[in-house]
């Protein structure tokens, strides 16, 4: 019988290269046409310490990730020690022959014998994995002849020659595991996690300037512009804080750029009196938080929902705002395109929420429909009566003309401070109020344009799952669990958790047997949001403030 | 030249006799010898008194957060590189609350004039001091003396080598609208720190205290000798020395950008043909 699912882990400490053996095995899979989901766990260090890069995979849709192990793969001791509890009754521990296997069914990989040099071990792992779960040969030699062509012939036969030793010898083994059944689907996928598919999603939408300062777990988003949106034409910049990295943002946009500004939640602390000023000055800027554990500072490489709340309110002051969670890569991009548009079109904040299991999560990601993607709005360059252009014109759908500076005569004069309609600063109280009620106003705009929850599921589900963002996965398994079981289940996702139009959800929450928020993180942020913006009252909840990310076992457990 | 009136004539919230009105003077009269038309300049600025400058002034202003002209000044620098771009401020937002940004400043080195409007003290918080206070100088909020030793802007400049360093005084509108002239024609980063007297909350660097000190440089100072312009900047006491301190040469950063940026970044769009190309690397 062949396999629907397995989850392979590797297990070592930073420094090992786990990661590259992880990616490569990852990628290979989607490459086969396998569905995939990663969890990085790693710990905030740069050598020693336990890290794991669990890859669940699956020849059919899989959302989340699991905590059993069916594959284990030990780069030393510690890792078969602290793993053992999750071993499926059926699993092998993987590990190098020096390696205590603590009685464990499994491989000791002669990894000396088998590589020339240790730089090889990934790719003799991948020998080792592709022997037990039957994977088609020409599948990984086809990644392997991608990845090192461009090193020469010489490095490329090596690699070639080492993965078919190591397959070779894993042949010989008389360790049995049940094959992968073959994936369905044919047609090609990206190999991509959620916080470059967040750059991507950017860099669709025109996104050309980037000033960031690094923090676990958005620098990847910054990486990626580095190494992709320079390119693109991309000016990227490393602020001196976050406090720069915002205000510069601000003040490209005020020029006519396209910003986006990644951080995480003790870096977006920094940036709130500038999330005021592009409220107060309606200055576009997307913000793309990835969450971590906080607060000052919390757990630095873990993961969690728990910065909504501080999103929902940073700032002094009312303005309008919108709030993206998008809860898969192929959402991070969609989501993150639109946010880049309502900045624009609003010209509020926009902010993008992920956390570090989503930011460093790989998928098999659908390849983006980018030829038919939406207009992205625009600032004008000039009018046509320029002595007469203001700014902050007064107007029903509070949205001002935005021009953009030095491309005609016109001024633009913006201020943080309370303005007049041609942006010059004022205390005159009557101006005040019509001021704040024309920004405030296009909130009304914000709440038309709103992204409506996903329900998935059964039409009157006994249990209805309701979550944001990342927790989708979890949901969505967990769901499929139940039904497995006989029983209804739903699941309502969140992609975008403000505003809220309450028509769009409550009518589902109020016919199911049971609406249950899932939420990582302590308080039940969406539930209270929620609740304030529609007076529905979440009577159960599910929560995870541990570290990791969700699961599906782990809400079957709390229902 | 562009006729004054083109950059407008504005009711001011300055009291009678402050330094900022004789600033404002020198800036427009700068901006006209530099020929420049209102809408291909722009200021930014933070916040307090001399913040308030921009609004006075008709041209492009982005008036942010206190202590945070510099970083929107660079983005806008950057994006745009046919505006010429001047960050004004009072000496706490730019030396206290900014001190960060203007350490970043001095190191990035964009095309920019940064012109402080130095009272030593805080204007519109109403007296305490700033960061460049005298130590020992009784304030209202201080009354013990102020106790810590005062930053020297000039000499911070100096040694991280900006290409264009001056001090000016408020009391000479000629001198400083021509050094402000120098800064803007200079290539890179340009610092102008202003010695502005407070009528209202500084009652020690007042105008007769600056006149009896300030000295313009010799004719034969050679702006360009490095230590002598580390010396020069060490003086601040009896003998002020006011003018261009310091002139080097050093790559501006918009010059070091990679040349795939496109700029002005306001009209540069998305390249799907790139992003798709891009994107196969992912499959
Ligand atoms: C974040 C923040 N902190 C404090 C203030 C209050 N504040 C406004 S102006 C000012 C000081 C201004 O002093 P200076 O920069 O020397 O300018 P001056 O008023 O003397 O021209 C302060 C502390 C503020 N606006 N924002
Ligand atoms: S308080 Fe001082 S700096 Fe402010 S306007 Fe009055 S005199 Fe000028």
């Amino acid at each position: 019988m062949s396999d629907t699912c397995v989850s392979i882990v590797i297990g070592g400490e930073a420094g090992q290269g786990l990661v590259t053996v992880g990616d490569f095995l990852a990628k290979a899979l989607v490459r086969a046409g396998y569905e995939i989901v990663v969890t990085q766990d790693y710990m905030s260090r740069i050598r020693g310490g336990h890290n794991t890069y669990a890859i669940r995979v699956s020849h059919e849709a899989i959302h989340g990730p699991r905590e059993s192990i069916d594959l284990l793969v030990a780069l030393n001791a510690e890792t078969v020690a602290l793993h053992r509890p999750q071993l499926t009754p059926r699993a092998l521990v993987l590990a190098d022959e020096t390696i205590d296997r603590l009685g464990h069914p499994g491989l000791s990989i002669p990894f000396k014998t088998l590589c020339p040099k240790p730089m090889f071990e990934n790719v003799a792992a991948l020998g080792v994995l592709a022997q037990l779960l039957c994977l088609e040969r020409s599948w990984l030699e086809g990644l392997i002849r991608s990845e090192f062509a461009k090193k020469g012939d010489e490095v490329l036969r090596q690699n070639l020659d080492v993965f078919a030793a190591a397959q070779g010898w894993a042949a010989g083994q008389n360790a049995t595991f049940s094959c992968m059944a073959p994936p369905v689907r044919t047609e090609k996928r990206l190999f991509m996690n959620g916080n470059e598919a967040i750059a991507f999603g950017a860099l669709a939408a025109g996104a050309n300037f980037c000033s960031y300062y690094p923090m676990t777990p958005a620098t990847s988003v910054a990486a990626t512009f580095v190494a992709k949106g320079t390119k693109m034409g991309m000016l990227i910049e490393q602020a001196e804080d976050e406090i720069a990295a915002i205000n510069m943002a601000l003040g490209a946009s005020y020029a006519g750029a396209r910003v986006v500004v990644p951080t995480s939640g003790g870096g977006f602390a920094l940036m709130v009196e500038g999330v005021s000023l592009a409220g107060m000055t309606e200055t576009p800027v997307v913000v793309v938080l990835a969450q971590r554990p906080g607060p000052a500072t919390g757990l630095p490489t873990r993961t969690e929902q728990g910065d909504l709340n501080m999103v929902l309110y940073a700032g002094h002051g009312d303005f309008p705002r919108a709030v993206f969670t998008p809860g898969t890569p192929e959402q991070c991009f969609e989501l993150t395109y639109r946010a880049v548009d309502q900045t624009e079109k609003w010209q509020s904040p926009v902010f993008v929420l992920t956390d570090q299991f989503l930011a460093d999560s790989y998928r098999a990601v659908v390849p983006f429909d980018l030829d038919s993607l939406p207009a992205v709005s625009a600032p004008g360059l000039t009018c046509e009566d320029p002595a007469g252009y203001k700014r902050y014109a007064l107007t029903p759908s509070g949205v001002s003309p935005r021009l953009v500076p030095g491309f005609g005569e016109h001024l633009v004069v913006l201020d943080s401070d309370e303005h007049t309609e041609d942006g010059h600063i004022t205390e005159d109280l009557a101006v005040r109020v019509q001021m704040v009620d024309k920004r405030m106003r296009k909130l009304e705009g914000l709440v038309a344009d709103v992204v409506p929850p996903t329900f998935t599921g059964d039409e009157s589900p006994s249990t209805l799952l309701v979550c944001w963002g990342s927790a989708v996965g979890a949901a969505l398994e967990a769901a499929q669990d139940l039904r497995a079981a006989g029983k209804s289940a739903a699941v309502l996702h969140f992609g975008q958790v403000y505003p809220l139009n309450p028509e769009q959800f409550l009518p589902i929450l109020e016919r199911a047997g049971r609406a249950v928020m899932v939420e990582g993180n302590h308080s039940c942020q969406l539930a209270r949001l929620i609740r304030q913006e529609s007076g529905y009252h979440f009577k159960d909840t599910v929560t995870r403030y541990d570290g990791l990310p969700l699961t599906a076992r782990y809400i079957l457990d709390r229902l | 030249m562009i006729p004054l009136e083109q950059y407008g004539e504005f009711e001011t919230a300055w009291c009678p006799g402050c330094g900022n009105h004789a600033i404002l003077k020198a800036v427009k009269k700068a901006l006209s010898a530099l020929d420049l038309p209102p809408h291909k300049v722009l200021f930014a600025s933070g916040i307090g008194q001399a913040a308030k400058a921009p609004h006075y002034l008709r041209c492009n202003a982005f008036n942010g957060l206190h202590g945070r002209s510099l970083p929107p000044a660079q983005g806008i620098a950057l994006s745009n590189t046919e505006l010429t771009v001047f960050a004004e401020s009072g000496d706490g937002c730019s030396y206290g609350e900014g001190g960060n940004h203007f350490l970043a400043a001095l190191r990035r080195n964009v095309t920019m004039t940064y012109l402080v409007h130095d009272n030593q003290i805080y204007g519109l918080t109403k007296g305490q001091a700033s960061p460049t206070t005298a130590q020992g100088q009784k304030t209202k909020f201080q009354p013990d003396g102020a106790p810590s030793m005062p930053f020297n802007p000039v000499a911070v400049a100096v040694t991280m080598n900006a290409p264009f360093v001056a001090r000016a005084f408020a009391g000479d509108i000629e001198h400083l609208a021509e050094i402000i002239v120098q800064a803007a024609r200079h290539p890179g980063f340009a610092l102008v720190d202003i010695l502005q007297p407070c009528v209202s909350f500084n009652k020690v660097n007042t105008y007769a205290w600056y006149r009896e000190r300030c000295q313009k440089l010799e004719a034969d100072y050679d702006p360009t000798d490095w230590g002598a312009a580390m010396r020069k900047a060490q003086e601040f006491g009896e003998r002020i020395p006011i003018g261009v301190i310091y002139k080097g040469e050093r790559v501006p950063f918009e010059s070091r950008l990679n040349p795939a940026v496109r700029r002005p970044l306001a009209t540069s769009r998305a390249d799907m043909g790139q992003l798709k190309s891009i994107l196969e690397e992912y499959v």
